[in-house]
């Protein structure tokens, strides 16, 4: 007969969360009486576990009572695991003898019938109780960490990341798909509600990134691939061919002068403006080199023109450059590619792309950019006429059901810089069309009110339409807005001259493929998810992977920033840390038992599983496999076993669940 | 000094390991020189009476094959267990069901009436066998069937377990070798509970043919399949149990041409082992879309049987409802 | 290998009202954290299901699911990410190809096919999941209790011998 395991069980009251329902009391005395043949020699309640004081409650009986396993009834362990586990450390217990067992999450909170709460919940203990006996003192993994960080995606929150580890003397390689970094920020003129100039305060961050000693930058640049895990990751980045020897290229701008094909330019311009075949992004773009857009570029269309190269003074034009293939050794990557603007075109009452003079948010941002189109002038379609009236209709592909259900965040703030915008440039008179005015950061509401005493009209509403189908008198060569004023119930139609919609974010396109690619996941509308959404809003689920800035969700620049900086902090600690305790769940091939069969061979996504020809048999590498056990279910032979998740510690916690091996006492009234 | 008592019983079997202990050929006469063969069905004459009058324990070594079928291999078992300091469950039977153990597929009167009144069977008048039966003599009976087919250690205690349908000769050699050498005080049995007679691995370790990477496209059966001899049949789709089933047989089936059925069970420390195929099969189809899971699946006929053949008695589940509702 | 004790009844109630016992088993990204999201959002579900949280739907080894119906449970519930979500790429398509053959399983085993569900959900799907609970265990209740006892008749003492002196 083998030793018998020494449990404590202890259940907690949570406040009234868990006691509210279950019978605390009732659950531990159960179980000290009923689960005594599994090994409980005490079963205790107490009103927080997870307080210091409830978790010197656990170390001490660990010392007194000799306990060899713990099992804490309470809160999901996705919340509290690791805290009792460090309890258990702290008493010279190791941490994976402890089992948590969710009562909360599982029971209370979603169970209203006391009974039959107490009932589940003592049979969850049960199961937990059965588990622990077969649990394995584990020690975690550690790996060495790689000090260079990859950053994906140059806008402001990946810059600022990027600039956090680099000043900390660390290296990063900050990937960006277009010929310059800068993101949507470098496309804005004002930024809310300081109305700083947004090129003037992010310029300088561009410079810096650019000239970095600890900056690679790889701009034109993809991720195609990421092998590894953390802190040894191996990314393999596509640089595209920018047609420019950038060791030879000044920057000088001859070749985008003298270039003879102009381009509508739809990423930055927002197709309000137009580039060249070969151009930078925008002046200030970082780095300075123009890219050749091949698409468009006479001489790769028709083989002749040259004109760039004739006139670069360095000769630095090469139109046979190729893309490389650069692979990258890192030890963690953040991701920061942003959103992209919901497409107006979408809702088609609102007329975006039919009627002329509806604008898009960003339209509307290059239009008052004086870096823009127009040289920052507002003007109609015509790019002559100044409007007298503007219409700003917010929540555009936002808060609705038909489009995307979550706010934006961020549109009824740029809705009121437009309207002071459009204010102060052209003395127009200015609708907002909101439902709700949402202000919630700091300087916003009195921004609010700045907006509300320079005389903008505030009309409660969800605009249905926008046309130019005249009705009644006054109407003529107008858009009409019509909404119905619900503070006052009326049906309202408002002639205006343009229209700018302030529409949603919306995740990148390729926002699945992107978290497929770095193994992580996203949310239904396609958010990448973070590992908490209060606690640990950076990280994500899979180590050594962090989130920053709008890919996460919608937000504006300080929070973008933040959250870069956090990224950047976060991995920081890692780097110093010089290696990282990885989880030790982990699968391994029991080599005598194993036939070689080769069923498990293709089944790892993370190529953990190499076969041995020579001795016609398979092994996991730990240092790859991710422990998600497929392999260990898969194998006929039962030759693979999966720490933390055995065969053992999971058929025993089903007995455990179904209460078999209990002696029957009668049934709680 | 008097020799240690051997005994041999057959309770629901075919007899093939009777068999293939006498396939040992000269070995059988250390077996007759080391042991005193107190009671053998087959091959000599001895009552139950006999046993019954025996102390318990003093049988040094049963090996006890078929499973427990009807009350008679109930008492049989139960009884040798007492009177035998070491019962060896021998035999697929005896460890696992094997295919008198497929009667738990179907309710016993069912499996009766499939018996008695099926077209193999001359039975003009429709009789059926009853347990007991007044003769002018006197009542006669004869066992009642159990509405499923049991493995011994469901039964009674089982101190080793020594797997195949039936056991190869060279193993049961190899084993009586061990016994001996232990009775000499040579060797040491292993831990109670062991499985003897077998390998430690599974049958892929002793077969010759070449493996790959599996991605199973599409399953066939052997007999219309014109598989490439020196291929791995289950990456020809020919659905080979060999993946799970425990090795010592040499590989015999898949060497001769034909697949594994599993007559050797299941691997060590295995808690079924049709799970064990449906996990390592399911695992490999090249499907991810359900319908087209299912077609591939269709091609799989009598997963069960094909999981379960030698193994459904000692499987987790045991039994299929309707066979032991049968019971209720 | 003895005979499976009986499963403790103590939360069946007796009669009309049948509840189900039902093991759920689910993975650490998606499904469990939608059943934690479930518990933050406290939206109420049928205590019927105890849940097993495993590191991936990949990890489910179809011995668990007969584990569970042999040992009592009335049904099982298997639960993972979405199909092209799995928190490791692909591994609950590896789950869902053994759900379909061990359905077919247990279809000859006598099982009904109501008492095992596949269940898709994402962290975000807290509402899903106790919705998809609820209707199961409306799906399993009509089906009255399972109580796999093949063990049936396992202590049935052989009458005919009975008068042996042991």
């Amino acid at each position: 007969m083998e030793k018998k395991e020494r449990i404590g069980v202890y259940v907690c009251h949570c406040g009234t969360n868990i006691a509210g329902v279950v019978n605390v009391g009732e659950v531990s005395t159960w179980a000290a009486e009923n689960l005594k043949e599994q090994g409980v020699v005490i079963s205790r309640d107490y009103k927080f576990m997870c307080s210091s004081l409830g978790q010197e409650l656990i170390q001490k009986d660990i010392k007194e009572h000799g306990l060899t396993r713990v099992v804490v009834a309470a809160c999901s362990p996705h919340l509290h695991e690791q805290t009792f586990r460090n309890a258990c450390k702290g008493a010279d217990l190791n941490p994976y003898l402890c089992e948590l067992v969710s009562i909360r999450e599982q029971s209370s909170w979603v169970h209203t019938d006391k009974v039959a709460a107490t009932e589940k919940s003592k049979a969850l203990i049960a199961g937990g109780v059965a588990r622990v006996v077969h649990h394995e003192p584990l020690e975690p993994l550690r790996v060495p960490i790689h000090p260079a960080t990859l950053v994906v995606g140059g806008g402001i929150a990946g810059i600022q990341a990027a600039l956090e580890i680099a000043n900390a003397g660390y290296p990063v390689y900050l990937v960006e798909r277009e010929p310059s970094i800068g993101g949507h920020m470098a496309q804005f003129d004002k930024t809310f509600p300081t109305l700083d100039c947004s090129a003037c305060i992010l310029t300088p961050k561009m410079v810096e990134a650019g000239s970095h000693p600890n900056i690679t930058l790889l701009t034109y640049s993809e991720v195609e691939k990421v092998d590894g895990y953390v802190g040894n990751f191996v990314v393999t980045v596509r640089k595209r061919a920018r047609s420019v020897n950038e060791e030879l290229c000044t920057g000088c701008g001859i070749c985008w002068e003298k270039c003879p094909k102009k381009v509508v330019d739809n990423v930055f311009e927002a197709g309000m403006g137009t580039r060249k075949a070969i151009y930078v992004p925008f002046p200030q773009a970082v780095p300075k080199y123009p890219v050749i857009d091949r698409e468009n570029c006479t001489y790769y269309i028709k083989g002749t023109c040259k004109a760039c190269e004739k006139f670069c003074p360095t000769n630095a034009i090469d139109f046979a450059q190729e893309d490389q293939i650069l692979n990258i050794e890192v030890g963690n990557i953040i991701l920061a590619t942003g959103y992209e603007l919901f497409d107006a075109r979408r809702i088609t009452q609102y007329g975006y792309g039919r009627l002329a003079n509806v604008f898009t948010s960003l339209e509307f941002e290059r239009l008052s950019n004086a870096a823009g189109p127009t040289g920052g002038n507002i003007v109609l379609r015509d790019g002559k006429t100044t409007p007298k009236v503007v219409g700003i209709v917010h929540c555009v592909g936002s808060r609705d059901k038909n489009y995307n259900e979550y706010c934006s965040a961020i549109c009824c703030m740029q809705s009121l810089k437009f309207a002071h915008l459009v204010h102060e440039r052209t003395g127009a008179e200015v609708y907002n069309f909101y439902i709700d005015i949402r202000t919630p950061a700091k300087g916003y509401e009195e921004f609010y009110h700045r907006l509300l005493e320079e005389g903008t009209h505030f009309i409660r509403g969800k605009v249905a339409e926008i046309t130019d189908a005249v009705r009644l008198p006054g109407e003529e060569g107008k858009l009409i807005v019509q909404v119905e004023d619900t503070l006052t119930g009326n049906q309202l139609r408002v002639p205006v001259d343009m229209v700018i919609l302030s529409a949603g974010l919306e995740p990148r396109r390729d926002a699945k493929e992107v978290a497929k690619k770095f193994g992580i996941s996203c949310s239904a509308d396609g958010w990448l998810i973070e590992r908490h959404p209060k606690l640990d809003p950076v990280a994500t689920v899979t180590e050594g992977i962090y989130i920053a800035g709008c890919v996460q969700g919608p937000k504006d620049i300080p929070a973008s920033v933040a959250q870069g900086a956090a990224a950047a902090a976060r991995i920081l600690g890692k780097i110093q840390q010089k290696e990282i305790a990885l989880e030790p769940v982990r699968a391994s091939i029991n080599q005598e038992q194993c036939s070689g069969c080769r069923i498990c061979n293709n089944l790892c996504p993370f190529n953990a599983i190499l076969f041995h020809e020579d001795r016609m048999v398979s092994e996991v590498n730990p240092a790859l496999c991710q422990g998600c056990g497929t392999c260990v279910a898969a194998c006929p032979a039962g030759a693979i076993s999966g720490t933390g998740f055995s065969n053992e510690q999971i058929l025993s916690q089903i007995e455990g669940l179904l209460l078999l091996n209990i002696p029957k006492k009668e049934t709680v009234a | 000094m008097s020799k240690p008592k051997f005994a041999m019983y057959w309770a629901a079997s075919c007899g093939g390991c009777e068999i293939a202990v006498l396939n040992i050929h000269e070995k059988i006469l250390d077996v007759d020189a080391n042991f005193e063969v107190v009671f053998w069905p087959v091959a000599m004459d001895a009552k139950y009476k006999d046993v019954e009058a025996m102390e318990d324990g003093a049988i040094l070594l049963t090996l006890f094959n078929g499973g427990i079928r009807n009350d008679e291999n109930e008492h049989m078992a139960k009884l040798l267990r007492k009177k035998s300091q070491i019962l060896v469950a021998f035999g697929s039977c005896a460890c696992e069901g094997c295919i008198p153990g497929l009667a738990n597929f179907s309710p016993i009167q069912q499996v009766v009436d499939t018996a008695f009144g099926t077209i193999s069977t001359d039975n003009p008048n429709n009789v059926r066998p009853q347990t007991s039966y007044e003769m002018p003599e006197g009542a006669i009976h004869i066992p009642t069937l159990l509405p499923v087919l049991k493995t011994l250690d469901q039964v009674v205690d089982v101190d080793y377990y020594m797997p195949g349908c039936p056991p190869e000769s060279h193993q049961i050699a190899a084993v009586i070798d061990l016994v001996i050498q232990v009775l000499q005080g040579k060797a040491q049995l292993p831990p109670k509970g062991s499985v003897i007679g077998a390998g430690g691995s599974t049958v892929c370790d002793e077969c010759p043919r070449k493996r790959n990477v599996k991605t199973i496209k599409e399953f066939g059966r052997i007999q219309l399949t014109e598989a490439d001899p020196e291929l791995c049949l289950l990456e020809q789709g020919i659905p080979c149990n060999g993946p799970a089933t425990r090795s010592g047989c040499g590989a015999k089936c898949p060497s001769a041409g034909a697949q594994c059925i599993g007559c050797y069970g299941p691997a060590e420390g295995v808690v079924d082992y049709g799970a064990r195929l449906i996990a390592a099969f399911g695992s490999v189809i090249d499907a991810d879309k359900p319908e087209d899971i299912e077609r591939i699946l269709d091609g799989l006929v009598d997963p069960a049987g094909q999981f379960y053949r030698f193994n459904l008695a000692g499987s987790l589940l045991r039994a299929a409802k309707p066979a032991w509702k049968s019971g209720d | 290998m003895t005979d499976t004790p009986e499963t403790q009844p103590f939360d069946k109630a007796q009669g009309e009202s049948f509840e189900p016992v039902i093991i759920g088993f689910t993975c650490n990204w998606c499904s469990y954290r939608a059943a934690d999201m479930a518990g933050t959002a406290r939206m109420k579900y049928a205590p019927n299901v105890r849940l097993i949280r495993l590191m991936c739907s990949g990890r489910l080894d179809p011995t668990f699911v007969l584990k569970a119906f042999a040992g009592g449970a009335d049904a099982v519930l298997i639960s993972g990410c979405h199909p092209g979500d799995c928190h490791y790429i692909n591994q609950n398509y590896k789950m869902l190809r053994r759900f379909h053959l061990l359905k077919r399983v247990l279809q000859q085993m006598g099982i009904e096919p109501e008492r095992l569900k596949l269940l898709w959900a994402s962290a975000a799907e807290g509402a899903i999941f106790a919705e998809e609970i609820n209707k199961f265990v409306e799906q399993v209740r009509p089906l009255g209790p399972l109580n796999w006892k093949p063990g049936n008749g396992a202590h049935v003492e052989a009458p005919v011998h009975e008068e042996v002196p042991a």
